[in-house]
């Protein structure tokens, strides 16, 4: 009724006059009410897969990790039980810290590798767009069944790497079968795809304007001192940005794991990530009041994680003028 | 001039060697018979031997197009509904001032950074109440709406930054938000689009774990999922025929990836920025 009413303010009067274009950074316009209900029908399909898909599921998996629940009967009240649970669960403890080392040693080696070769990549080599796809490529391709596999007999025992170490008369063992290597050919898998987060670099070392570089030669500055003094300050928001995108990336690793170690986190739970553990508990044994309660631990581990990546950013994060 | 850029060109090139290698022998070895793979690293096969793939392709159940089909329709679906619903979202986001709109595109956000496996334990439940357990549905219907936040985010930073006069014009014109969205934004947004197609594409091609989890029943198997079963099948591995078969289900991706390679490199620079 009242928009009916405003419809026909709007026929007749003129419109309100529109800032400045140059303005609208400084003054929004005044709040428009009459796309309220425009903007809800634009965001309907994601508000209904917000409803179902997540907040529903993790409100839904907070209950259920008070319950014990197979899927067969219905949910039945623990309380506390699967959390206490979870403190003396042997494998659920390896599990976490399989997780982090897999984590805090694969991400620094990725991004370091990426901030490397984005800076041989830097101004104007011949050929850039031919090397940073060639180095992009295994990014795209890592996450699947086909590379898994490759990867499963490249460090077999008579895969690929063993045959080079032939050649120069070492013997190996099968990488993958053995509890000191296994983790570290996914660490390996996961430092192939730096090209990702290098093609965030190369974007962002672009952003640099020359002029500083140039200011800096003028008062003699070496390469290094302009790499510290300059490059480093003006690329944390980017190392930043990288640095959370792939510690949560590195959280969710599942498929190399599962696929290398046929599906158990072998050999000796030496790969059991944490969510080839919750697959394990959730959809091997049905403990679907389990792995809630794992689940939730997940959400509450990265929610830290993420939060106390922005609290320290502050610190060595540069937002320069 | 030239001689210092030697140095560098001869370490890039060699590191992309080793990076490319893994590849390269996976297609050379599945060329030659599986004896002769844990014989010889080179990469240069003596003979050429497509007995792999012709084998490879009928070891399973089915044939492998089977599964490479039931692979494409997943994909393709999920392309159609990410294009239709992360748009739709970040038009609003991007262009309409309602009531709650900071608060939304916050917990839009949040999304970003919550892993699947958090939600997956709930979201099995539920579908298996709604019987949509093999079924092709619990892939599909979540990207219809609006579930994978990672595009409303990369479209809402692509339509930021076109220039509102042509909305405006199109105001003054007569236009409703609807005609504007689709007459005017759309076609402008056709990068933003076609990275959007081509990661999503290529994200569900290779997804293994959600299709593992909904996808129990061989009929309805994927291409990756088909892939792990020849693997852990049999005792003996006929790696020959695993490799051909792996090769044929990356090819796809290779192929956009060469058609797409600039939508693709400046689709994740985008969204590091702003």
């Amino acid at each position: 009724m009242d928009n009916r009413l405003e419809l026909a303010n709007t026929a007749v009067a003129p419109p309100p006059p529109r800032p400045h274009p140059a303005e609208t950074s400084t003054s929004r316009p005044p709040a428009r009410p009459r796309e309220d209900r425009i903007g809800y029908l634009f965001l309907t399909p994601w508000f209904l897969g917000m409803a179902l898909f997540t907040v529903g599921p993790i409100l839904g998996s907070l209950y259920l990790s008070f319950t014990e629940y197979t899927l067969l009967k219905p949910p039945e009240w623990l309380g506390l039980e699967n959390y206490r649970q979870m403190l003396d669960d042997p494998r659920l403890h390896r599990s976490l810290l399989v997780t982090f080392v897999y984590v805090f040693v694969s991400v620094p080696v990725q991004l370091v590798l990426a901030l490397a070769l984005a800076l041989l990549l830097d101004r104007g080599v011949r050929g850039l767009s031919f090397y940073r796809s060639v180095y992009y490529l295994p990014s795209l391709l890592a996450g699947s069944v086909s590379i898994a596999i490759l990867w499963r007999q490249i460090f077999g025992q008579d895969g690929l790497v063993n045959q080079l170490l032939a050649f120069a008369g070492i013997e190996g063992v099968s990488w993958v079968a053995h509890p000191d290597f296994a983790l570290g050919t996914l660490v390996l898998l996961n430092a192939w795809t730096f090209g990702a987060p290098m093609v965030i670099f190369l974007a962002g070392l672009r952003q640099i304007p020359a002029s500083y570089y140039e200011a800096a030669q003028v008062d003699g500055a070496g390469p290094v001192s302009r790499f510290v003094h300059i490059t480093l300050p003006m690329l944390t928001p980017i190392i930043f940005f990288n640095l959370v995108l792939q510690l949560i990336g590195a959280f969710q690793s599942f498929t190399q794991a599962f696929v290398i170690s046929g599906g158990r986190g072998g050999p000796s739970d030496s790969t059991l990530l944490y969510t080839l553990y919750l697959y394990e508990r959730g959809f091997g044994s049905f403990d679907m009041g389990y792995a809630s309660a794992m689940a939730w631990v997940l959400l509450v581990m990265i929610a830290v994680l993420t939060g106390l990546n922005f609290l320290f950013a502050r610190r060595w994060v540069f937002y320069g003028s | 001039m030239g001689a210092r850029r030697w140095p560098r060109h001869v370490l890039l090139l060699g590191f992309g060697l080793v990076m490319l290698y893994p590849l390269l022998w996976m297609v050379s070895s599945s060329v030659k018979p599986t004896e002769t793979i844990f014989r010889d690293p080179s990469i240069w096969p003596t003979e050429l031997d497509l007995g792999n793939y012709t084998e490879g392709w009928t070891a399973l159940e089915h044939p492998f197009h089977y599964y490479l089909w039931n692979s494409a329709v997943i994909a393709i679906l999920a392309v159609a509904g990410n294009l239709i619903s992360c748009s739709l979202a970040a038009y609003a986001f991007a262009r309409l001032d309602f009531r709650g709109r900071k608060l939304c595109f916050a917990l839009m956000l949040a999304t970003l950074m919550l892993p699947i496996h958090v939600l997956i334990v709930p979201q099995y439940v539920l579908f298996s109440q709604l019987d949509w357990i093999n079924t092709n549905l619990p892939l599909v219907v979540p990207k219809f709406l609006a579930h994978d936040a990672f595009f409303i985010f990369l479209m809402v930073q692509f339509i930021r930054g076109l220039p509102r006069e042509l909305d405006e014009a199109a105001r003054i014109d007569g236009c409703g938000h609807i005609r504007i969205y689709w007459r005017i934004i759309m076609p402008l947004s056709v990068p933003a689009l076609a990275t959007s197609a081509l990661f999503t594409f290529i994200w569900t091609w290779n997804d293994f774990f959600s299709q593992l989890i909904f996808l129990t029943d061989p009929e309805l198997w994927t291409m990756p999922v088909a892939l792990r079963s020849f693997m852990d099948g049999q005792g003996e591995t006929a790696w020959g025929q695993l490799f051909a078969m792996s090769i044929v289900g990356l090819a796809p991706i290779f192929g956009f990836f060469l058609a797409g390679q600039r939508y693709l490199t400046q689709g994740i620079s985008t969204t590091g920025f702003r």
